[in-house]
């Protein structure tokens, strides 16, 4: 399965993922205790200049990810200059689109692994109140490896359909894909048992 | 065990998988994905604290940074986004609607989910209306207005959880736990 941890190494690469998540978090309170117009633009300038230092083929995907922002930036945009307020638009919107630029920021430059270490070690004070985290982490694993399996199945069905009807599948077919996530299921239960259970 | 662990996991491979499933348009262009139904489904069906649970472990995953939000998107900046109230509201609403569907066990389980689902995404839309007020500072009634055009789409999809889940129900019974 694609993660969307950039494959561009990048120096931030190899800073712990626990230091980058605790950054981020008081960054994020910063940006959104932080009114006024300069302070704001600043921050944008900065997150500008983190995707740019790894070069250009970082920047541009890291800006890509930023596009599903544009409708809600347009709305701010019409909004702020019908009711006569632009500074306090533009405060808005540099602070949406600097907040989840660095959030997206420490998505890319995190593998998946790490992430998944700092989940076991934010789990484990549970561990110590004698909680089961292996089923946990085994969960995070079978979503990993069924997910896309699942997605297959769930374009199998949609042809299927598509091979029978002059009309689209829409919602019709989640029923039948939802059985088959059950089903799955339940072989996945008895395999697991099967090898001595969890 | 094991038989819960896989459910709660396929679920959630459900909700991501139903992501991918290409979005019906309704007619004024506003599209809706399936994955807000996989949501609801996953209470209907698991009941409130597995539903809860399952989507719980999806939105790990996306938090993660696995790309299974509707759209490919994924990662921490959904959460900071204008639509990041929704996603946390996700496994609240499961939970409302696997307890709604839990608890009336008089009313037939088509209607008793369906009115699961309904009020499920009636406080998805509280959790999404604060969220987008906070980001995009506006007001509750401003941010609201915002999403209306979405409404219509979670009504409809209300509805089929209800169908889907007594559906599921006739032909696998075992596995509806909200009924088991």
């Amino acid at each position: 399965m694609i993660s969307l941890t950039s494959p561009v190494e990048t120096r931030a690469h190899r800073w712990p993922a626990g230091v980058k998540l605790a950054a981020l978090c008081v960054a994020t309170m910063l940006l959104f205790g932080l009114d006024n117009l300069p302070g704001q633009a600043a921050a944008f300038a900065g997150m500008l200049v983190f995707y740019a230092a790894p070069g250009w083929l970082f920047f541009r995907s890291g800006m890509a990810r930023l596009r599903m922002l544009w409708p809600f930036l347009a709305v701010i945009l019409v909004w702020h200059l019908v009711t006569a307020t632009p500074a306090q638009g533009a405060v808005i919107g540099l602070r949406l689109v600097t907040a989840v630029g660095l959030a997206n920021l420490v998505t890319m430059t995190t593998r998946l692994s790490d992430m998944v270490a700092v989940v076991r070690w934010l789990a484990g004070p549970l561990r110590r109140f004698g909680l089961q985290t292996r089923t946990l982490e085994m969960g995070i694993a079978l979503v990993i490896r069924f997910a896309p399996m699942l997605a297959q199945k769930g374009g199998a069905l949609t042809r299927a359909w598509r091979a029978r009807s002059p009309r689209r599948p829409g919602w019709r077919i989640v029923l039948p894909f939802t059985l088959i996530a059950i089903d799955d299921a339940e072989h996945v239960a008895e395999a697991l048992k099967a090898r001595g259970g969890i | 065990m094991e038989r819960n662990i896989a459910l709660v996991a396929l679920f959630a491979a459900l909700i991501a998988a139903l992501g991918i499933i290409p979005a019906v348009m309704l007619p004024f262009g506003v599209p809706i994905t399936a994955q807000s139904l996989g949501v609801m489904l996953c209470g209907t069906v698991l009941g409130a604290r597995r539903g809860a649970l399952a989507v719980l472990l999806f939105l790990l995953l996306v938090f993660l940074g696995l790309p299974l939000l509707s759209g490919g998107k994924g990662g921490l900046g959904v959460v900071f986004g204008p639509t990041g109230g929704f996603v946390v509201g996700f496994p609240v609403a499961a939970l409302v609607a696997g307890l709604i569907t839990q608890g009336w066990r008089r009313a037939p389980l088509a209607l008793a989910a369906g009115v699961g689902a309904a009020v499920g995404g009636a406080v998805l839309y509280a959790f999404g209306i604060i969220g987008m007020a906070q980001v995009l500072g506006k007001t509750l009634p401003e941010a609201a207005l915002l999403v209306t055009a979405f409404i219509p789409g979670d009504a409809i999809k209300a509805v089929l959880a209800g169908l889907v889940t007594s559906a599921l129900y006739r032909a696998r019974p075992r596995a509806v736990l909200s009924r088991a």
